[in-house]
């Protein structure tokens, strides 16, 4: 697989896989980290929670280890500049380091990004040394808003968090790649592998997601099917598609027909 | 004394510092960060970070998320 795998980078650091994965909603942290296992990812989301002073519970990180991942704290919870702010830089002291996922909020309903809020953090995180990876609107302006504050890529939301429904306005998704020059993620929204080669085909640096594994009547199962399908969305998109047309053009050959 | 840790009110002993505290709550220093009245406490001065009456004290840590 060595040559149809291309790498990328974001923030200095170097990955070979473009499947981005929260750890949320599992059944079990066993099972958590076997499908983190199994989906190759490099990059993990994880909260960022007061600790239970109930010494008698495990967590998360006693079943992953993050030498092996690249760690991604996110904001998730956050409706203010202000506590997205607060939470990241909890995060940078407890996993020592600057890479956060900042989200900040509109609404409980519909999770989409409070854009305004988010600009207003992503300066200030910026400006504080963080590498920035916002979760935002599918909106080619707010993105080149949030590339020129200095954020490290821009993961514009593909339906709302954990919808399932797939990459509803791929045009905006376009438009955002062919106008920002930071890596483009699809955050939030897939439901299933080919959601998410989609997204990948589109041109993509990579997807993120965490229901759709997690949610799967078979995390494990789903886990590789996205992990595939991203390596195939990625790969369809670097071999370039034919254009569409709307008429048929034949495969075989018409010289030679039997007369 | 009385802190407020986490959300909810505990007697400490005076001369606590962050890292007796954690001591006493058995809690490993390397997967938490400490905030003490909504400023960091950096891991290096968690044992001579006292504590005071009323003081609010948030210990988080990384737990599965989106």
């Amino acid at each position: 697989m060595a040559e149809t795998v291309d790498k990328w980078s974001i923030g200095g650091r170097e990955f070979t896989s473009r499947l981005m994965v929260g750890t949320g909603k599992y059944a079990s942290f066993e099972q958590t980290a076997r499908a983190l296992e199994i989906s190759g990812a490099e990059i993990i989301t994880v909260a960022v929670r007061r600790v239970n002073l109930d010494r008698s519970k495990e967590s998360l990180l006693d079943y992953i280890d993050p030498k092996k991942y690249t760690l991604l704290p996110n904001t998730a919870g956050c409706y203010t500049a202000d506590d997205a702010v607060r939470t990241c830089r909890l995060a940078r002291e407890a996993g020592m380091s600057d890479f956060v996922k900042l989200e900040v909020l509109g609404d409980e309903k519909t999770l989409f990004p409070d854009n305004e809020e988010l600009l207003k953090a992503a300066k200030i995180l910026v400006a504080e040394g963080f590498t920035v990876l916002p979760y935002c609107s599918d909106d080619v302006i707010v993105c080149k808003k949030l590339e020129d504050l200095g954020c490290a890529a821009v993961m514009p939301l593909g339906a709302p968090i954990g919808s399932g429904l797939g990459i509803r306005n791929p045009y905006n998704i376009r438009i955002i790649l062919e106008n920002v020059s930071i890596p483009v993620i699809v955050d939030a929204g897939v439901g299933c592998a080919s959601d998410a080669a989609i997204a990948m085909e589109l041109g993509c640096a990579g997807v993120l997601m965490n229901t759709a594994i997690a949610g799967a009547q078979d995390p494990i199962a789903m886990a590789e099917a996205m992990k595939l399908a991203v390596i195939a969305g990625r790969l369809s998109f670097r071999a370039g598609r034919i254009p569409r047309k709307l008429y048929a053009n034949a495969s075989s050959p018409l010289d030679g027909l039997i007369g | 004394m009385q802190i407020l840790l986490n959300g909810d009110y505990v007697v400490t002993a005076d001369g606590a510092t962050v890292g007796s505290l954690l001591l006493q709550l058995g809690i490993s220093r390397e997967r938490v960060a400490v905030e003490l009245n909504a400023d960091i406490v950096p891991k290096p001065d968690y044992e001579k970070q006292l504590l005071s009456d009323g003081d609010k004290i948030e210990i988080v840590h990384f737990v599965g998320g989106g």
